[in-house]
């Protein structure tokens, strides 16, 4: 029951509203106030792998490339709106692209990854420029089918190792540089995506969600636009594509599944869409999770389908904009 | 010899499925005209506008702005000619503050252009021009999110968005509706304004004694085509527009 008389208030703290002007880098305490929660989320994740063993460390790394993928789908989704639920063709690309240059060239791991990235993204972009033109339902059913294309093309032309993929390809140094590659690459990812959507390009793309009519009477071509975005989000799956592929030492089709497009929603809406930083949270909680429910089989899909529901019936906001609340504002109840 | 007209269209047409929205429509506009277009609901205005500015794709006609063939220029490169637009439905770009979201045309290449690329600071440009269209500029509006204001300042700030373009031509597109008398009092010294800084207008419109106060000439058009093109006061007097606009208020 809803008790009618009484209601919730909130109040900023004190602390949050000195820290909005300029003069809060003259005090520790407002630069403390300001600061800690973004080290917090660095320190946490760097100093995370210490504490877990071989297995959770391999399940972090998996959270990682997820968190690359839901960056880039939250960043198309809600700062550029494009639903794009093709992030398994990023993952792919970059993947196939790293691993045929190391069975080919014998070049290293860490010599494929950039160049994989870079190509892969480019790959990709150019790929979804045909579908660029698309709005809303339509673009997010056409980048649904791209993985599975690709996935298909493989195996019934029986190219790149076919149904059996590339085995063998060299592996990374050592475990921490396994693990650091993909943890710096997260923490950097997410600060340039949040520098770059309040830049002028970032200005012009939240446009062009909001009103792409007006944008094109701005004389603005909103495909070209569109193209960069998508190269900016291309990239960080690919990379999470190509890093997959060294830590494996294996590429094959399974770097198309549909796990990659789809986790990255139900981390997205977890986290809180559009808070770029909560998707990331968002996939660093459930990755493990569904790792932790394997045990329960089939069930595990029907549990995680709770989790999700619940979120989007009672916390519709995400996690991250309910711990914001909660550190920004204080909370008492009062009488109506 | 006569110079060649700003905007000359030529029998453009348009069709939706059955619908004739626009049928053989020919207008010519002069560097400094105010030119009304006035007609019923439904009678293909706004079509027009989405003709000339390239919105959409005619059957039939030619669009010449500036001597150059428009016809199917896509809409951001004939925006960069010089030729915009406002919309009828006001849809800011709602997650940003207000004047961020003159930062839009004021990356476009035409400013780029035209300022030779000594913007400056494109956020104080962004302030100067929400100070002209009529923001307070102390008062904290043009910070405020798009989205929150009322409507009198959407009205502005979708002039302002054309504005920052630096045209030569916009087409307001009942940029007067929905506001009370006052608020458009205090437009329409806005729109002569933007006249003596040598932005050539077309004003559709539906408030017609707003708009005789401005408009130099007026074309009427009903079930998509011209039915009569003069002087303001003198258009009225024409049978035929009375009719139009007297046969809707019957039905
Ligand atoms: N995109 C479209 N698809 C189908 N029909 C359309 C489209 N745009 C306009 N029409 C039709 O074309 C006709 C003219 O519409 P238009 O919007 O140009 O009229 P208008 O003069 O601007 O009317 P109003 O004064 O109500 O704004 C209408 O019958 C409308 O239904
Ligand atoms: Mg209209």
């Amino acid at each position: 029951m809803v008790d009618e008389t009484r209601r919730k208030k909130r109040l900023d703290r004190s602390i949050k509203v000195r820290t909005e002007g300029l003069y809060a880098i003259s005090s520790g305490a407002e630069m403390f106030y300001l600061i800690l929660p973004r080290a917090a989320l660095i320190v946490g994740l760097l100093a995370l792998p210490l504490f877990l063993d071989m297995y959770w460390q391999k399940v972090l790394c998996a959270a990682g490339v997820y968190a690359l993928l839901s960056l880039g789908f939250d960043f198309l989704a809600e700062y550029v709106g494009l639903v794009c639920l093709g992030g398994a063709f990023f993952i792919g690309t970059g993947g196939y692209i790293s691993g045929l240059l190391n069975s080919y060239f014998g070049w290293s791991g860490l010599l494929c990854i950039p160049i994989a990235t870079l190509g892969g993204a480019i790959f990709s972009t150019l790929v979804f420029i045909p579908a660029l033109r698309l709005r809303g339902i339509y673009f997010a059913i056409i980048s649904f089918m791209f993985p599975i294309f690709a996935r298909d093309i493989i195996t019934t032309l029986n190219i790149f190792g076919g149904t059996e993929g590339i085995s063998a390809l060299g592996t990374l140094p050592n475990v921490w540089t396994e693990i650091y590659l993909i943890l710096l690459a997260v923490i950097i990812a997410l600060f340039a995506i949040r520098r770059l959507v309040n830049e002028d390009i970032g200005l012009i793309l939240r446009g062009i969600k909001d009103n792409d009519q007006a944008v094109k009477a701005s004389g603005i071509s909103i495909t070209s636009y569109k193209i960069k975005a998508m190269f900016i989000a291309s990239l960080l799956g690919s990379f999470g594509g190509a890093y997959l592929s060294h830590k494996y030492g294996w590429v094959g089709i399974s770097l198309f599944a549909m796990d990659f497009s789809i986790l990255p929603i139900a981390a997205s809406v977890m986290g809180g869409m559009g808070s770029l930083a909560g998707p990331v949270l968002g996939a660093f909680a459930l990755t493990p999770l569904s790792e932790a429910l394997r045990g329960f089989g089939q069930l595990r899909v029907v549990i995680y389908c709770f989790i999700l529901i619940g979120f989007i019936v009672y916390k519709p906001e995400g996690l991250l904009i309910y711990f914001q609340r909660k550190y920004h504002q204080f909370e008492l109840w009062e009488k109506v | 010899m006569k110079e060649a007209p700003l905007l000359k269209v030529v029998n453009i047409s348009k069709a939706f499925g059955g619908v004739q929205a626009v049928l053989n429509v020919s207008l010519t506009l002069e560097k400094g005209d105010i030119l009304g277009i006035i007609g019923p609901n439904g009678s293909g205005k706004t079509t027009l506008a989405n003709l000339i500015t390239g919105f959409v794709r005619p059957n039939r006609g030619t669009v010449l702005f500036k001597g150059h063939n428009i016809t199917r220029t896509p809409p951001h490169k004939i925006a960069n000619l010089g030729l915009t637009r406002t919309f009828q439905v006001m849809r800011p770009y709602n997650s940003l503050s207000a004047y961020k979201n003159l930062i839009v045309p004021l990356k476009s290449p035409r400013v780029r252009q035209t300022r030779g690329g000594k913007l400056g600071d494109t956020d104080a440009v962004a302030l100067d021009i929400l100070e002209e269209i009529g923001f307070e500029r102390d008062a904290r509006v043009p910070y405020k999110i798009a989205g929150s204001l009322p409507l009198g300042y959407l009205k502005r700030l979708e002039l302002g968005r054309c504005f920052a373009l630096d045209p030569e031509v916009i087409i307001c597109d009942e940029i007067f509706s929905g506001l009370s008398m006052s608020e458009i009092t205090s437009m329409i010294p806005l729109m002569e304004r933007l006249q003596i800084e040598g932005v050539t207008l077309i004003m559709i419109e539906h408030r017609l004694r707003e708009l005789f106060r401005l408009a130099n000439r007026v074309i009427v058009m009903n079930f998509g085509q011209k039915i009569a093109e003069g002087i303001a006061q003198e258009v009225m007097e024409d049978p035929k527009v009375k009719k139009a606009y007297l046969g809707r208020e019957r039905s």
